[in-house]
């Protein structure tokens, strides 16, 4: 194998996807906007919708799997959990539509919803 | 099964393991996936010193060993996904022959977490992780840089095992 050629395709993938990275996050960034609520589901089911305009502390699940959100100053987060690693802690608060906490262990997603909170949008989703 | 290749798989599926244990020790970064994928440089090496089907089986050994161990069935689909993907991308990229083992190393990276990320969508019925495919690949582009070096190197200096 012709190995200064091996190294120019291999450069030229690490560019592809890279690039692809970037335009795929400029995407997403340039189509942001502030989300009005958010959806928390269990195990693929949505079980509640949270508004974003309040402060409130929010317990999800039981039998000892537990994740407290709490939204502060029109952002969610995580701030307790019962999963060993606490990813979903480390996440932070998250604002924009579309954005979302994932906690793999408890198998929670918090997502933020574009609109005011429940009403057409979250049935349209 | 020769016992010479029984001893190898040995050698390589603990090498896999001890290298996820070492990884599970470093400190969680703040999005989730976002990762060295130390375990890839048994398994890269395992793909050029010895082939594509005992990477295979020496992948999946590490998969289940790293579940029963320290994880749980959930961890498990999610491993099983990425390291099939990652496993065949690199199969294929290494038999076109174009790449060196860092390009097979970045594909099998990328590979791995975009496996994770659309069993995650589809087991949480969410297509929002898309978020985290941007940041995942770049992340994963830079590992696989890093892992394939470091197993192009051991590739050159490990003797042929015929």
């Amino acid at each position: 194998m012709n190995w200064a050629k091996a190294h120019r395709n291999d450069i030229l993938l690490a560019l592809i996807l890279l690039l692809t990275a970037g335009f795929l996050s400029l995407f997403l960034f340039l189509t942001r906007r502030v989300g009005g609520y958010v959806t928390v589901s269990l195990s693929g089911q949505t079980v509640m919708e949270v508004p974003l305009s309040e402060d409130t502390i929010v317990e999800i699940g039981d039998d000892g799997h537990t994740n407290t959100l709490t939204i502060q100053n029109g952002a969610a987060q995580i701030t307790q959990a019962s999963c060993p690693d606490h990813l979903c802690i480390h996440q932070g608060a998250i604002q924009y539509a579309g954005q979302s906490i994932v906690c793999l262990p408890n198998q929670v997603v918090v997502t933020v919803r574009h609109g005011s909170d429940g009403g057409f949008d979250a049935v349209a989703n | 099964m020769k016992s010479a290749k029984i001893a190898r798989y040995g050698l390589l599926i603990s090498l896999a393991l001890v290298l996820s244990y070492l990884e599970s020790l470093l400190p969680p970064l703040w999005i989730p996936g976002v990762k060295l994928g130390l375990p890839n440089l048994a398994i890269v090496f395992a793909l050029y010193w010895l082939g594509w089907q005992d990477a295979w089986v020496i992948s999946l050994a590490r998969v289940v060993l790293v579940a029963l161990l320290f994880g749980n069935g959930v961890a498990l689909a999610y491993s099983v996904a990425g390291a099939a993907l990652s496993l065949s991308l690199m199969g294929l990229l290494k038999k076109m022959g174009k790449f060196s083992p860092v390009g097979v190393s970045v594909a099998g990276g990328v590979a791995h977490n975009t496996g994770q990320i659309l069993v995650a969508m589809a087991m949480l019925e969410t297509s929002r992780l898309a978020w985290y495919l941007p940041v995942l690949w770049v992340s994963g582009t830079v590992a696989g840089v890093l892992i394939g070096i470091v197993s192009g190197q051991l590739v050159k200096r490990v003797p042929d095992q015929k």
